[in-house]
């Protein structure tokens, strides 16, 4: 196929996932904020929002404080942040136009739809008064495109290519969202609190990570216990068959890399590899005791580094 | 009173015959169940995307460039035999048009014989004088032609067909006539049952064989695929949908690169050998090398490639000199001087601006007579007289003084009208057709095409650029 298309439905996913991603972790934030606590501890919040985007720059030019309603705007309305649901629904929407031809019939639409709904729902205050019920729709909505996705399209390098944005998107959006939420603790996180002796920790802060990536109830599932840090970030990170883990984003990614493979990407497919072992042989004892900031800090180098790696054997070759 | 044709009912107010069935079903609907289902097919369309971009237009919410073209759900329908006889004259006027241009970039015998002034032609911005001597598979220069045609009505209330411009560059609208056809099956199954609609959905298998038939003549199974300037152009929906619907690869040109006299697209799996292109980009962009240097949209070296006959493009290179407006009014003299036949379907009457007698009569005429620019397109830079103002006739005469040989003049003809579903209910307004004419070892096309009409009271100018709409067109099987 073209390497332009590639490179349309390779970015039409990932946006897609992204706006997904971004309409989970305001959802949560502005669930936590119902919950009585500080002021500080509520603007904390927000400002974690900003920084896993790597916003908070862009939005201190635009607003001054950091608090639920501006930041809420910025990153659901504000056409001028390229990382608001808007640009990623309309930049999403711009891709698969630009392929429409390969997209099935029902993938198009889908997306086209979910653009002009969205808007409709911006007009009127709708979304001030509901935030929730907005964020709901837009996960649905990216629920959606991927299983039209999977269940309409013929099973070539066009569907490949969407399912390696979907993944290596959500590999880096659960990453930072782990990374901000562990450091929303006093300093990094090394792991001293992975035994009995550990204190108190609050219980919302860390139910509200698992609800922000679907994993409340499987957390539940699979250790039949108390939530313990520890276990969350173990669950998120390691665990194969846990969908938005680090781990099973990874399996994806080389598994579609496989089928899709040329001459050029031996390289890129030997580092997605290496990554995936990585997690597959890992331990959390040992990812917590180097640190688990330095360990995600790597984590979205080497993520970046593969996408950058794809984009030059496939997508935009010299 | 002016003469006037309606296609539906008679001077004296009785439906014609093709007519009757529909009309029968038409009184039995109720206003707003019509307005529901124009409603639905709106939503219908905007859901789908099938869209259009109007240049420098922008909405308040700022993702307003792109505009629905409306759609009307009251088909125009021919019956066949009229169509039989248009299909005829469409088939030999297209013939005309590739021998005329295959003889232009070769002997020019026509421009010998006197038949078409040689200045007309050679001086014509549209000429292109790198595509003498250079052989085309075939010999088909316009494969895909959308060929412009009216009704008019005669003092007597007859209608009589006229050719009113051959479109042989990039000529678009043709996914409307499939879109438009999908639609109404959709709202309305009932009168598909009721009547014998011939079918167009084949179109983009005929093209894509029109396509494969004219590849290079080495080439035993050519790689298709169509070039489209982008996503931003008006007519992408239908670049996009006539690559679906055949099956090939829509490119840009910064998909293509030439290596060793060939043109190959940039794949996943490595750079791939591309045969025929159809291509949905003016000549002036088509090769930075040769013609636009600061084009984007072509392909550097195509030129060369094309010209060692390594690759087809659909259509040719320099077919605008034979649908320039300067000379259309010497298409049926190329009918007789090709083929030794009388034409089949009429020319407009034409004056041509740059012939003094010509001109003479046209500026004593301005307030009723159509004025258009020779190499202008899309409903700009003309001048409709009676529907101008003293004013706007002024300023015309000065351009057209200043520049006679730059345009034409035409009566206004009585375009026909068909029933519109409007504001106020169901009122005629004027339409045209555009039939999609393909040549490749024969000419071949789906019956009917694409009707235009204008929404506005009285307006004769269909474009969708200038608020025209589209309907469904039906031909009637015998």
């Amino acid at each position: 196929m073209l390497s332009r298309t590639a490179d349309h439905l390779f970015w039409m996913s990932r946006y897609m996932e992204r706006a997904e991603n971004t309409a989970r972790m305001l959802d949560v934030n502005y669930q936590t904020s119902l919950l009585p606590q500080s002021a500080d501890r509520a603007e904390q919040g927000w400002a974690g929002v900003l920084g896993i985007s790597e916003l908070t720059a862009a939005f201190g030019e635009k607003h001054g404080e950091v608090n639920d309603r501006n930041v809420m705007q910025f990153m659901v309305r504000d056409a001028g942040n390229p990382s608001s649901i808007v640009s990623c629904l309309q930049a999403a929407r711009e891709n698969a136009r630009a392929v429409r031809g390969t997209l099935t019939t029902e993938l198009f639409e889908t997306t086209n739809q979910t653009w002009l709904e969205f808007n409709r729902m911006l007009q009127g205050n709708g979304f001030e008064r509901d935030p929730a019920a907005l964020f709901e729709w837009v996960k649905f909505r990216s629920h959606l495109s991927r299983g039209v996705a999977v269940g309409t399209m013929l099973q070539d390098e066009s569907l490949h290519f969407i399912r390696i944005g979907t993944f290596l998107e959500r590999a880096d959006n659960t990453a930072r969202l782990l990374d901000v939420k562990f450091q929303d603790l006093a300093g990094d996180y090394f792991g001293t609190w992975a035994d009995d002796s550990a204190p108190e920790v609050d219980f919302y802060h860390w139910s509200a990570i698992l609800r922000s990536v679907s994993g409340f109830e499987i957390y539940r599932k699979v250790y039949r216990n108390v939530i313990r840090p520890d276990k969350v970030a173990e669950l998120l990170i390691l665990r194969p068959d846990m969908p938005r883990s680090l781990a099973a984003c990874m399996n994806e990614v080389v598994h579609n890399l496989d089928l899709v493979a040329n001459e050029q990407s031996t390289e890129t497919r030997r580092r997605a590899g290496r990554l995936r072992s990585d997690l597959q042989f890992g331990r959390i004892d040992e990812i917590l005791a180097t640190g688990l900031h330095a360990f995600l800090t790597q984590f979205l180098d080497r993520v970046n580094d593969i996408g950058a790696g794809i984009s030059r054997d496939f997508l935009v070759p010299a | 009173m002016k003469p006037f044709f309606d296609e539906m009912q008679t001077g004296a107010g009785t439906v014609r015959p093709h007519y009757s069935g529909f009309d029968r079903w038409l009184q039995a609907q109720a206003p707003a169940v019509m307005a529901a289902r124009r409603d639905e097919a709106e939503m219908i369309f905007r859901r789908v995307g099938i869209t259009f971009a109007v240049y420098g237009a922008k909405d308040e919410d700022g993702a307003g460039t792109e505009r629905l073209i409306p759609f009307d759900v009251i088909p125009r329908i021919i019956p066949s035999d009229e169509w039989a006889r248009m299909q005829q004259g469409l088939t030999q006027r297209v013939t005309a048009l590739n021998h005329f241009l295959h003889d232009v970039y070769h002997g020019q015998e026509i421009l010998k014989a006197g038949v078409v002034p040689a200045e007309q032609v050679l001086n014509n911005t549209q000429f292109r004088p790198e595509m003498m001597g250079v052989d085309l598979p075939g010999q088909i220069y316009s494969h895909i032609s959308g060929i412009d045609i009216v009704r008019a009505a005669q003092p007597d209330g007859s209608g009589t067909y006229y050719v009113l411009e051959d479109n042989l560059r990039v000529p678009s609208g043709v996914s409307y006539m499939l879109e438009n056809r999908k639609m109404m099956m959709r709202l309305f199954p009932e009168l598909f049952a009721q009547h014998r609609v011939a079918p167009v959905a084949h179109y983009p298998d005929l093209l894509l064989e029109t396509l494969r038939e004219v590849a290079p003549a080495s080439v035993n199974e050519p790689t298709v695929v169509v070039l489209t300037p982008g996503m931003y152009n008006s007519a992408y929906f239908e670049h996009a949908f006539l690559a679906q619907q055949m099956g090939v690869e829509l490119v840009e040109g910064q998909d293509l690169f030439v290596k060793d006299n060939f043109v190959y697209m940039r794949t996943t799996q490595g750079p791939r050998r591309v045969d025929v292109v159809y291509r949905r980009v003016d000549d002036d962009f088509l090769d930075p090398t040769a013609f636009r240097p600061d084009s984007t949209l072509g392909c550097a070296g195509l030129l060369d490639v094309y010209r060692k006959g390594n690759i087809s493009l659909c259509n040719a290179i320099g077919t605008g000199v034979a649908d320039d407006k300067s000379i259309y009014p010497y298409v049926p003299k190329m009918i007789a001087f090709y083929l030794g036949e009388k034409p089949i379907l009429e020319n407009v009457p034409t004056y041509l601006c740059r012939e003094s007698d010509d001109l003479k009569h046209v500026l004593a005429h301005l307030d009723e007579l159509v004025v258009k620019e020779v190499h202008g397109a899309g409903g700009y830079g003309m001048l409709v007289g009676p529907a101008s103002t003293q004013a706007e006739i002024a300023e015309f005469r000065a351009q057209l003084l200043a520049r006679p040989s730059n345009y034409i003049a035409q009566p206004t003809l009585a375009l026909s009208t068909t029933p519109t579903f409007v504001e106020n209910g169901i009122a005629p307004r004027h339409i045209d057709l555009r039939p999609f004419v393909l040549s490749g070892k024969s000419v071949q096309m789906v019956p009917g095409g694409l009707t235009r009409v204008a929404l506005k009271e009285g307006s004769l100018v269909v474009n969708s650029s200038q608020g025209g709409g589209t309907k469904d067109t039906w031909v009637l099987e015998a």
